[in-house]
């Protein structure tokens, strides 16, 4: 089934409303969603959403709407509206806009996915989280939580400037979360990782993830968490897990290389960035270790599509090369104001909101060692990993991080386990520090990253692996 | 009968065929619009009208839940097909809490019943009408740099289940929140309530303005306890934070919260009440359990949590109006926290840069911070309340019960229950103000309070 007649019917509308470009995008999203709790089943959620969004350029401004209606009326009065709407934003008019090209006008683009997540079975789905949440609760959690999600997305996009693409992008996802209380404190062990691991992939993923062979560990490591020492205050050597690393990316240069924060447009809410376009090119990001991509291309990763959402072809592209800061996240008409030539990552969560600047998949390539050569350097020092907790500022420079687990370094070796290890910083000055950096690269992927008003959740890729840092504060506590 | 009741009762009469089924449909319209400014321009004008229909279903002991936005006849019944099969296939769940039974809404001060006064010209509000209030926040910043939104939002919304209970209300909503910019200072000003008419763009601007302008050359403070007053924007994170993880009906019966009700947890002069919706929010939850008042916290003793209906059977206790639908994992969760303001004087002015139910406080502060708003804040433990944010959008040091230098965000790492812990609050803002939580549909309302102490643990050099 097709659905490029009521885009294109949404998009004449506003073009005879008075728009000089307009876009529609028609999304069909399927989501299934199952959690369980101490080995039974805690909620299954499966969702249908279908609908229109029109965006129309008006003079400088832009307006959108959304229905969730595909009749050939509803599309031609929600491009109508959306025209209407973008004349209202005249009454406080900005600098004119304009759009640097989108590239190819037609294509269609589907992600690899070996099983199809939603033909699997429910009964096997939820076999496998009772499993895997009885055997954490039977090693000794207090609590163990799973769960796994699904998402399969078909869109439809068109242009008045021609374009008409399509995609289905399977994604799919599942983690495992074993806690114990204590006497005013909850530790926790998540496997693989914090809200768990999601890909562009199949149900081989949630295969490979190995819940239930891990479940007993998790219990076994949240309990000994307990009686851990907590990781002690000072200036150390850190040593972070590729999981850990990938949201520090995420949080200290995906969001501040997104162009629309660079130049003001989220100030008052998701905040502004601390890079300053002028020094695009020459400014000192990172060591020369740091190598950043932003790479929609990269199979399988959590941000990989064919098209972004105002049509621009996946191109891989660097951010940060030798440590110097190279690249941003851009959409066309925020590449315009800054005299880029290249845009591709608008993204909107869904047919009901408008694109925004997002990430894709913004990671760091391998480094030239491994996690074992880098523990044997180290004399002394602290190794954390998996995200517990994570704050920064409005610029995106201080940071605070807290991990689920931590092990003291010693004389090259790995000593005691740590509890409640936290550390603190400066974006460029952490990511000059890096010394040492592991070619053991994971796409990790966030499948909550939010921004926007209205909100918006995004879907990110992070390849990222095993680095060392040093002089960091660590053991930041109340 | 609305729309949305037409369609829930439609849905729950497809799947009442099914022998033993326990069902239950939650219809949602909602027709929210924002209008959203940047670099003093309208960047991104948006709007959305859209509805969802949920179908819980009980069936042979096993419990599925389903979803569309497509309200066709073909839709609804795919719906209704697949939510049948989840439930055939998916595992037993022991926990299912039953239906709501027929229940009655309450009636409001003047005898209507909750959650129908809303205020249409808000729900209808134009694009126009958005953007002449952006338009006075920005002459009203006096030229300097302005970023924020205006949003109006509409709710209708109906429940039925198969025993028999159906309800149905509406709701609007009108927020504005905004910052003017100098010199890499941020001002903020936000206000939100029921009607879009008592949105002045002018007076917000000034207020952000103005602050911006007196938070010029920052000084920069090392880590430290510090004397804090709060005003209500910061107020209202500490309140969302105890709301999230701390009042949480689910975290509470997985062992996971600080709150031990009948204890003295809090400062004897703290008291924390979730307020009836009023013309604002909705008057029942996603399983049709009527909202009410509920005190949380009396005289620093903890009192109350929030519940939907599982939690509730796992704690022996009665649901609390808080099911939010599709959010099983994040648990039933306060979304109209008020904070009792305090005894004394009125509000003060005292000009443009300290709101008014700060400014009585301020004369008290030998030496500390007045802090306008927290950013980024996570917990690191449920248990203990231990939080990391930063502040933003002004920060100003007092010394001698004055103002006498702008201050450089901070990064603090603080037990929140613990700065309202006991002997800890030193004072309270007379009057409050409804702080807009980023989602429509939920807000908190907050006077400015005065603390002995706030941990901050960095500053702009790390």
């Amino acid at each position: 089934m097709s659905h490029f007649d009521e885009a294109c019917t949404a998009v004449q509308a506003a073009i005879d409303a008075g728009a000089r470009y307009a876009d529609a995008r028609v999304v069909h999203r399927r989501y299934e969603g199952m959690s369980a709790r101490d080995g039974d089943v805690d909620e299954l959620n499966a969702d249908e959403s279908a609908g229109i969004g029109v965006r129309a350029l008006v003079g400088s401004s832009w307006g959108f709407y959304a229905v969730p209606d595909l009749s050939d009326a509803a599309a031609r009065a929600a491009g109508a509206r959306a025209a209407r709407i973008a004349k209202a934003s005249a009454t406080v008019p900005g600098p004119p806009v304009d759009l640097v090209p989108a590239g190819a006008g037609e294509g269609t683009w589907a992600s690899e996915c070996v099983v199809d997540p939603l033909g699997v079975s429910l009964a096997d789905k939820g076999d496998l989280l009772v499993h895997a949440t009885g055997t954490a609760k039977r090693a000794g959690a207090d609590l163990a939580e799973g769960l796994y999600q699904v998402w399969d997305t078909r869109t439809w996009f068109v242009s008045s400037e021609g374009h008409r693409i399509d995609q289905h992008v399977r994604k799919c996802g599942a983690g495992l979360t074993a806690s114990v209380i204590g006497d005013g404190e909850v530790q926790r062990r998540s496997w693989p990782s914090h809200r768990g691991q999601y890909g562009t992939r199949g149900w081989e993923l949630v295969d490979e993830i190995d819940l239930a062979g891990n479940a007993g560990r998790m219990a076994e490591e949240a309990r000994a968490l307990l009686t851990a020492p907590a990781c002690p205050a000072g200036e150390t050597t850190l040593i972070l897990g590729g999981e850990q690393l990938a949201l520090q990316i995420h949080e200290s240069v995906g969001h501040a290389i997104e162009l629309d924060r660079i130049l003001g447009w989220e100030a008052a809410f998701a905040g502004t960035s601390w890079l300053d376009l002028d020094r695009l090119g020459s400014l000192r990001y990172g060591s020369e270790l740091m190598n950043i991509t932003i790479d929609p291309t990269f199979p399988g990763a959590l941000g990989s599509f064919g098209f972004d959402d105002e049509g621009t072809p996946a191109v891989k592209r660097d951010a940060v090369r030798d440590g110097r800061w190279v690249g941003v996240l851009a959409g066309r008409d925020s590449a315009a104001v800054a005299g880029l030539d290249y845009a591709g990552s608008m993204r909107a969560d869904g047919w009901a909101r408008m694109p925004m600047v997002r990430m894709t998949n913004v990671g760091l390539e391998p480094g030239p060692h491994t996690l074992d050569e880098i523990v044997a350097a180290t004399d002394d020092g602290v190794l954390m990993d998996i995200n517990r907790s994570w704050s920064i500022d409005d610029k995106r420079l201080n940071f605070q991080f807290g991990c689920e687990i931590g092990y003291e370094v010693k004389n090259g070796k790995i000593g005691r386990m740590l509890k409640n290890p936290t550390y603190t910083g400066i974006g460029p000055v952490f990511w000059r520090s890096m010394d040492m950096l592991s070619s053991e690269t994971v796409a990790w992927g966030t499948p909550n990253c939010g921004k926007g008003q209205p909100g918006q959740i995004g879907h990110t890729g992070h390849p990222a692996a095993p680095a060392r840092f040093t002089n960091v504060r660590v053991g930041v506590r109340a | 009968m609305s729309a949305e009741l037409d369609l829930a009762t439609r849905v729950v009469a497809a799947v009442r065929q099914l022998p033993g089924a326990e069902a239950e449909v939650w219809v949602l319209h909602t027709a929210q619009a924002l209008t959203r400014f940047a670099n003093s321009a309208i960047h991104q004008n948006v709007a959305d009208a859209s509805t969802t229909v949920r179908l819980r279903l009980h069936l042979d002991g096993r419990t599925s839940t389903g979803s569309t936005t497509v309200t066709t006849p073909d839709g609804l019944r795919a719906m209704v097909d697949r939510t049948v099969a989840a439930a055939r296939l998916t595992p037993r769940d022991p926990g299912w809490a039953g239906l709501t039974p027929p229940t009655a809404l309450p009636a409001g001060p003047d005898g209507i019943t909750l959650g129908c006064g809303y205020d249409t010209a808000t729900a209808q509000a134009s694009p126009a009408e958005r953007a002449v209030r952006v338009r006075d926040f920005v002459r009203a910043a006096g030229g300097l740099e302005t970023a924020g939104y205006c949003r109006t939002t509409y709710r209708s919304a109906a429940f039925a289940n198969s025993a028999g209970h159906a309800v149905e209300g509406r709701a609007a909503e009108a927020a504005m929140d905004g910052i003017a910019r100098l010199d890499g200072a941020d001002g903020v000003a936000r206000t939100a309530g029921g009607r879009i008419a008592d949105v002045d763009g002018a007076a917000l601007g000034e207020r952000a303005a103005a602050k911006a302008r007196a938070g010029g050359a920052p000084v920069e403070l090392p880590p430290g306890r510090y004397e804090v007053v709060l005003e209500p924007a910061a107020v209202a994170d500490v309140l969302q934070q105890l709301a999230y993880v701390g009042f949480n009906g689910k975290v509470y019966t997985e062992r996971q919260s600080f709150a031990e009700p009948g204890a003295q947890q809090f400062d004897l002069s703290v008291t924390i009440t979730e307020e009836p919706p009023g013309e604002l929010g909705l008057p029942f939850d996603a399983e049709g359990t009527p909202r009410g008042p509920l005190t949380l916290v009396e005289d620093g003793v903890t009192r109350g949590l929030t519940h939907d209906r599982r939690t509730a059977a796992e704690a022996g206790h009665a649901p609390t109006g808080h099911a939010t639908p599709g959010a099983r994992s994040f648990g039933p969760i306060a979304t109209h926290l008020r904070l009792a303001p305090g005894p004394g004087s009125p509000p003060v002015d005292a000009g443009p840069v300290v709101d008014p139910s700060a400014a009585p406080l301020l004369g008290r502060v030998e030496r500390g911070l007045l802090v306008s708003d927290f950013w980024y804040t996570r917990v690191l433990d449920t248990k203990n309340m231990s939080i990391t944010g930063l502040t933003r959008n002004g920060v100003w040091l007092v010394e001698d019960g004055e103002v006498t230098a702008a201050v450089g965000n901070l990064r603090f790492t603080q037990s929140y229950t613990q700065a309202l812990g006991p002997g800890q609050v030193l004072g309270y803002g007379t009057g409050t103000s409804v702080q807009p939580e980023r989602w429509a549909g939920s807000w908190y309302e907050a006077p400015a309070v005065h603390l002995r102490s706030w941990n901050v643990t960095g500053n702009a050099s790390g």
